[in-house]
């Protein structure tokens, strides 16, 4: 991996020299990388090479698995986020994130939204709360979907009005950077394309990183593509030279289908 | 590939004997299933029938209309005692038990004091202490008969008492009817007073002990356990021990509370207090058990939900792992206590299986239960318990399926539609 490739003005998150491990088994192995705060970073490759994992690191929700241990480097804001005095549940407040199933809370539409910014006591009153939800579906694309009924429950609605759902929960507590777990894989083509659209136009607004299996996806919503193999990062640059002119065989290999 | 084999021959003769077979298979199992559920049926319906013929007697009780002439007989007391503390005590040593005996056997005949309760005159001195005027004038009361007299009566005027209740009911002296005492009263040597109420209050402060106890403990314990608890050596022993636990026999749990809370603590023996905290501790582990599962089936991925958008962990658990888990976790405590409402073993080894002819008055007093109070009657020589202890089993299923029906609802109220 050359060093150019990883240029990047203003990162929003960055990575260094990462390792995770569970137990004895080593999952992520000396990955650097750096998020830009304006751009979609991709992270693909092939099942278990360690992209979901090491997403789960930038929110520490790895933490939960207790048998995970990271060591690195991992700064958002240049803040370390594995330091002592980081407040792991303001970090994931920070760092959104979004699943790879959809899982609404079982509770109303407008509850599920309102859930993020009720905790951490965004919004003083009702009014205020009212205006969070609303801004928070109108940018998640599902204002005009769920509009009239706010107080039906979030698990009613179909697959990919619950993950715009997931996303606009994710919105509504203001975060710098969302992490994306494979959104699109339990959606059809019709409902992954409006995710896709609205990645595009959540970009500006959110440093945004999405795991994907779907490289077509990846060339189509991210600027930066970074590809895992067997817990450590090949190749890492803008997607356009990923996808057209990659430095590395084993990229190549992936691109081309040759595996994965 | 190759197929050395000749092709399946799927219409075969063979074939079709599986098929016939795999049909009867099928047949004979649904026959299994619905014989089964119809025999648990009878079962219950037996159970039913048995229980409410015998126990809806024990409801009634009959009723001798005793003339008392006050004027003829006079009671030689202070009218103006009658309001006192202890004006029970001044009619009775005026001899108003006597007048009672004498009247009876003046207006039934020879023997007649014999076919009233022995407590009937406690009737009268209620009444008169009601009103004080009756002591200048003759009144009819209605008195409770005798056990033998009430069975009598009830059998339609069989046994040795037959002829002679068969005049008194021609005569008009004798009515059924609805046995208020039985709801009001505690236990009693003399049928004709014996009531429920003391042991239903007794086993209501028992559970509400045992539920206040173990409610919050076990499901404390159960969120502890599988939302914060590391999985190790540790973790693994305590949930072995309480799956122990919940299978130890329950007069275990009669001992050691003996030997702790009374013995040790030195609390009040034979009480609903020593008698919930046996019971709590009988019943934790039950529910512990029911809601480790009912949190354990809480889907991870609306843990992970919560964790995304920055709840910490103890808001994780409480406003979501909590209520999804709470059907399960109520369903399973209810069940918990309905067993232990039934429950005898262990409180006979507290104390509470002696005879408590009051009304338990707090968590201190003394006390029986429902099932006790069922043991006790059960026990008992005079043929008048008998249909006592029906009505008592009536009234303990009663509150059971009233406790198991509360189940139902709540879990139904709280379940989340997916």
């Amino acid at each position: 991996m050359t060093q150019d490739d990883l240029t990047i003005a203003d990162p929003k998150m960055k990575a260094h020299g990462v390792n995770v491990f569970y137990g004895e088994k080593q999952a992520i192995n000396d990955v650097s990388i750096d998020v830009g705060t304006d751009l979609v970073t991709a992270f693909i490759g092939p099942s278990g090479c360690g992209k979901s994992t090491f997403l789960r690191s930038l929110n520490r929700m790895n933490d939960t698995v207790a048998s995970a241990k990271v060591t690195g480097q991992i700064e958002l804001d240049g803040e370390n986020i594995y330091a002592p005095s980081m407040d792991v549940v303001q970090l994931r407040a920070r760092v959104g994130m979004v699943f790879q199933k959809p899982n609404p809370f079982p509770k109303s539409i407008y509850d599920n939204v309102g859930y993020g910014p009720r905790i951490h006591g965004l919004a003083p009153n009702k009014a205020d709360l009212d205006v969070i939800v609303e801004r928070a579906l109108v940018r998640a694309g599902l204002w005009d979907e769920v509009k009239d009924r706010l107080q039906e429950s979030g698990t009613a609605l179909s697959g990919g009005q619950q993950q715009r759902l997931c996303i606009a929960r994710a919105i509504a507590v203001d975060p710098e950077v969302i992490l994306m777990d494979e959104p699109c894989s339990a959606l059809d083509p019709i409902a992954t394309a409006k995710i896709e659209e609205l990645i595009h136009e959540l970009r500006g607004k959110y440093a945004i990183v999405i795991v994907t299996h779907n490289m077509q996806q990846a060339a189509r919503v991210s600027q930066r593509t970074a590809f895992f193999h067997l817990g450590t990062l090949v190749e890492y640059g803008k997607t356009t030279d990923i996808f057209t002119n990659p430095k590395q065989e084993r990229t190549k290999d992936y691109i081309t289908g040759r595996y994965g | 590939m190759n197929r050395e084999t000749a092709p399946t021959d799927w219409k075969g003769a063979v074939m079709q004997k599986r098929i016939a077979g795999r049909y009867a298979a099928e047949r004979r199992f649904r026959l299994i299933g619905l014989g089964a559920v119809l025999l648990s049926g009878a079962f219950l319906a037996f159970l039913l029938f048995v229980m409410v013929g015998n126990g809806a007697r024990g409801f009634t009780y009959t009723h001798v209309a005793v003339p008392i002439d006050f004027k003829a007989m006079p009671l030689t007391i202070d009218k103006s005692r009658l309001g006192d503390a202890d004006a029970d005590q001044v009619i009775a040593n005026a001899g108003l038990a006597d007048i009672v005996a004498f009247a009876a056997d003046e207006a039934l005949g020879t023997g007649g004091s014999a076919m009233i309760s022995e407590n009937a005159w406690k009737e009268v001195r209620s009444a008169i202490k009601d009103d004080p005027e009756l002591l200048g004038s003759k009144t009819v009361f209605e008195l409770p008969a005798s056990s033998e007299v009430d069975m009598a009566a009830k059998d339609g005027g069989k046994g040795a008492l037959g002829a002679a209740v068969a005049t008194l009911k021609a005569d008009g002296k004798l009515s059924t009817g609805i046995h208020w005492p039985f709801f009001r009263n505690a236990d009693a040597t003399d049928p004709a007073v014996a009531g429920i109420w003391g042991a239903l209050k007794g086993s209501v402060l028992t559970i509400f002990i045992a539920f206040l106890i173990a409610f919050p403990t076990g499901v404390l314990a159960a969120l502890y356990l599988e939302e914060y608890a590391p999985k190790n050596r540790w973790t693994d022993l305590i949930e072995v021990s309480i799956n122990n636990l919940a299978a130890v026999p329950s007069i275990i749990f009669g001992l050691l509370a003996l030997a702790v809370f009374i013995n040790w603590f030195g609390l009040c023996q034979a009480s609903p207090l020593v008698g919930g905290l046996t019971l709590a501790l009988m019943t934790m582990p039950v529910i512990v058990i029911a809601s480790r599962n009912a949190i354990k089936s809480v889907p991870p991925s609306i843990r992970d939900a919560a964790l995304g958008v920055g709840a910490s962990p103890v808001q994780v658990v409480f406003h979501h792992v909590l209520p999804l888990a709470l059907p399960g976790i109520l369903t399973g405590t209810i069940i918990g206590m309905a067993r232990a409402l039934g429950e005898t073993a262990p409180l006979l080894l507290v104390g509470m299986r002696a005879f408590i002819g009051d009304v338990p008055g707090g968590i201190c007093s003394p006390s029986t239960v429902l099932p006790m109070q069922i043991f006790l009657w059960s026990d008992e020589v005079d043929r008048g318990f008998v249909e006592k202890t029906s009505a008592a089993i009536i009234v303990l299923l009663v509150v059971l399926l009233s406790m198991n029906a509360f189940a139902i609802y709540l879990r139904n109220k709280f379940e989340k539609r997916w």
